[in-house]
């Protein structure tokens, strides 16, 4: 049930993706007031700008914005262009990152200390704040210290890992599974690590937000074209009101109000609507 | 930097640049002018494009010197220079037709405008076509429909009905580049890239969700932009209410390029690896292509605006190119890709012959036609003409394309869809009988709204239209231009999908 819930609450943005884009198409599809129409257009569009901008956040990484000293180079172009950290690997680094910032310290060892012998996961749980705790000081000291010294993923995975096991092996119940979960965790955090350019500075994907900015003025242009037309259609008839165009239309062809037969394509223009 | 190395872009660069140039020109004639002389040397560009990728193969142009995957890249094999070529050549024609068409629909003071949306529209279609960028392809999509809302709302100094036209076509046309642009990302996701050749690349056995996902999301929006046919009810008023000018050129090129972009996604961005390909094939493309053969066909014979009939004839004409992608062969590909500039050929003729009858009798009703014959008789023969060539009758274009489609329906074994093509096409033989028939064997009326003088259209129109007429019959005998380049086309396309 638990899981259930993480489940949906880790892809929050995704909710909002789909909420926004069903509110936009149901605006545009039942709304006859042609400027709610565009606004119900809009909004359709302001959720996928929202989707692409889920798909290039990088957990723990900063704004794609170039930072003075920290030596971005390689690794924010791979893992920024080429999107490949952004994998299945990194995934699971993403989920275990905003946990870590909610639990301190203490709750950490804690939750090692209280460690059941055959759950593995909890033991991967609980190693996630200890890569945290690597990710933190290459995100906001970085700048500083590390560009010249910058560490190999594997060694900064590894001790993390031994600072993260140490509590457990002193409990002998939970030994052997620990070190076995550790081992795990360890293939998976060097993979994602590697994918994002450890010791480096960790920027999100810049290419979606580039991406969004050109589709927001692409948006931006064809609201201001529906909203001119929706003001000449006022000019020329009066109302904007779809059902009354309708009905307009039908007079000045038929010469009288949608009428007991109207023609196939009048049929399939109302559809069109 | 010689010309040569930067041939590719000049297409894209020569109208994009040329369109707000022609906002500071002088009311009236010159901004036509200028339109003109552009379109006509990025014909000779296409042109030139053509020809070294047919002896040279395929060209690579890397925008601004960025690396692809990285950089946006330009792109060109033989199936996309022949759309540009299309593209370009009948802009060249249409756009010194319409001088006198639009001098009577819009406004004077708006010719500017009017000329600079049309040099960008222009830009649009040309960018989707060269571009080996997906969502360059979306800008370019947008740059392209932004500038056709436009140009259709300035028919509303005629019938404002236009208004509304152009502003369903904004909806729907949003709604289709938006499920476009989410197809995109779906894809990027499952990638990390955009560029199509990579995208082929990092999705080799990648058959997810997501990129299933994705895929649905291009194909729907892609189809609107086409006016598939249930998402085809933007078409036939945007058709009907545009200027005449606007809908010669946009009923030859817009829904073509749109066509050619689904081409690019099922052949070279996804392959037959993917096993639903084939059932998009089967049980999308297949069905829907025969299913708007008939509907819109038939829903062509009851018009009384000769206008909106051909606008249903394109959505039953697109459904013959989507019936040839769906057989997924040599053939069915190369029948598409033919018919695909064939149909703009017909088309851009018969809306031509339109606007010619609009400008001397100030309708397009049905009634405007009768006895025509007797009053603008070298309109009435281009417009028999080509619509001989739409029913496919022997030694026109329509002819070949039909040819190639039911050789292509009978090889792959759907020998049902080539007696439905047959069916469709007599279909044709009545709408476009029905405008002969009052053409040719009925008296013009001498009073009235319909009464029109003996004068035929100005040269300045008679020249590009029988230009596309002569066009029509010249492909027609001559085959192994269009035929012989589609069909190398068609092989490259599904020689990158892998199939058979």
């Amino acid at each position: 049930m638990e899981g259930w819930f993480e489940f949906a609450l880790e892809r929050y943005n995704y909710w909002i993706v789909i909420i926004l884009m069903m509110t936009g198409l149901y605006i545009v599809f039942a709304r006859g007031n042609l400027v709610k129409k565009v606004v119900g257009l809009n909004l359709f569009q302001t959720s996928v700008f929202i989707f692409y901008i889920t798909i290039g956040k990088i957990s723990g990484g900063t704004a794609p914005i170039f930072i003075d000293g920290g030596y971005g180079g390689h690794g924010d172009d791979h893992g920024g262009d080429h999107g490949e950290g952004y994998g299945a690997g990194d995934h699971g680094a993403a989920n275990h990152g905003t946990e870590g910032h909610s639990a301190e310290g203490g709750d950490l060892h804690g939750k090692i200390d209280n460690l059941p012998a055959n759950d593995l996961k909890a033991a991967t749980d609980a190693l996630g704040p200890a890569e945290e705790a690597i990710d933190a000081p290459s995100l906001h000291t970085a700048p500083t210290g590390v560009p010249e010294n910058t560490l190999p993923a594997d060694k900064v995975a590894n001790e993390a890992l031994t600072d993260a096991v140490k509590p457990a092996d002193g409990f002998d119940v939970a030994g052997e599974a620990a070190a076995d979960a550790a081992h795990g965790a360890e293939g998976a955090l060097a993979d994602s690590l590697s994918g994002v350019g450890v010791g480096e500075i960790i920027y999100t994907n810049p290419l979606p937000h580039v991406l969004i900015l050109t589709a927001i003025v692409v948006g931006v242009a064809t609201t201001a074209v529906g909203l001119a037309l929706a003001v000449r259609i006022r000019e020329a008839y009066g109302t904007i009101e779809e059902d009354e165009l309708h009905a307009l239309d039908n007079i000045a062809e038929f010469g009288h109000q949608a009428g007991a037969a109207p023609s196939p394509m009048s049929g399939a223009a109302g559809g069109a609507a | 930097m010689n010309f040569e190395s930067q041939l590719p872009v000049l297409p894209i660069i020569i109208p994009l640049v040329a369109a707000p140039i022609t906002l500071l020109l002088p009311k009236g004639r010159a901004p036509w002018a200028w339109a003109v002389i552009i379109s006509w040397l990025t014909f000779a560009a296409c042109v030139l494009e053509l020809i070294s990728v047919v002896q040279n193969g395929p060209t690579s142009y890397f925008l601004g010197d960025w690396a692809p995957p990285l950089g946006i890249e330009y792109r060109i094999d033989i199936a996309n220079a022949l759309v540009l070529l299309l593209v370009s050549a009948i802009a060249a024609l249409v756009f010194p037709f319409a001088y006198r068409s639009v001098q009577l629909e819009i406004d004077e003071r708006q010719s500017p405008f009017f000329y600079c949306a049309l040099l960008i529209c222009f830009t649009g279609l040309l960018g989707v076509t060269i571009t080996g960028d997906a969502f360059n392809v979306f800008v370019f999509l947008e740059i392209s429909s932004l500038s056709t809302y436009a140009l259709i709302a300035m028919g509303a100094r005629r019938d404002r009905r236009a208004l509304t036209a152009a502003f369903n076509y904004l909806v729907m046309g949003t709604i289709g580049a938006t499920f476009y642009v989410i197809g995109i990302g779906l894809l990027y996701q499952a990638t990390g890239t955009l560029n199509m050749g990579d995208m082929k690349v990092q999705l080799e056995g990648l058959d997810n969700r997501m990129v299933q996902a994705g895929f649905a999301f291009i194909v729907v929006g892609i189809g609107l932009k086409l006016a598939m046919f249930p998402m085809h009810l933007w078409l036939p008023n945007a058709y009907t209410y545009a200027p005449s000018a606007v809908t010669a050129f946009l009923a030859a090129t817009a829904t073509k390029v749109a066509v050619y972009v689904l081409i690019r996604f099922f052949f070279s961005v996804f392959s037959f690896d993917f096993a639903f390909i084939s059932a998009a094939f089967t049980w999308i493309l297949l069905p829907l292509g025969l299913a708007g053969m008939f509907a819109a066909s038939i829903v062509a014979v009851f018009q009384s605006d000769v206008k909106r009939m051909l606008a249903y004839s394109s959505v039953a004409q697109i459904g013959y190119m989507l019936l040839g992608i769906s057989f997924a062969t040599a053939e069915g590909l190369a029948a598409s890709l033919v018919h695909v500039l064939n149909h703009a050929l017909m088309k851009g003729a018969l809306f031509m012959a339109v606007a010619c009858v609009v400008l001397r009798a100030g309708s397009h009703s049905v009634n405007a036609f009768a006895g025509l014959a007797k009053r603008m008789p070298y309109t009435t023969w281009a417009f028999i003409i080509s619509g001989l060539s739409l029913i496919g009758v022997p030694l026109t274009v329509g002819f070949v394309s039909k040819w190639y489609l039911l050789q292509a329906a009978f090889s792959g074994g759907y020998w049902y869809a080539g007696f439905l093509i047959v069916a469709s096409s007599l279909i044709a033989v009545v709408y476009i009988g029905r405008i002969v028939e009052l053409m040719v064997l009925r008296e013009p009326a001498t009073e009235g709204r319909y009464a029109i003088p003996a004068k035929d259209a100005p040269l300045s129109m008679l020249v590009p239209m029988w230009g596309l007429v002569a066009a029509n019959i010249y492909f027609g005998v001559r085959t192994e231009w269009t035929g012989d380049l589609a069909a190398r086309a068609a092989e490259a396309l599904l020689a990158t999908a892998g199939g058979a």
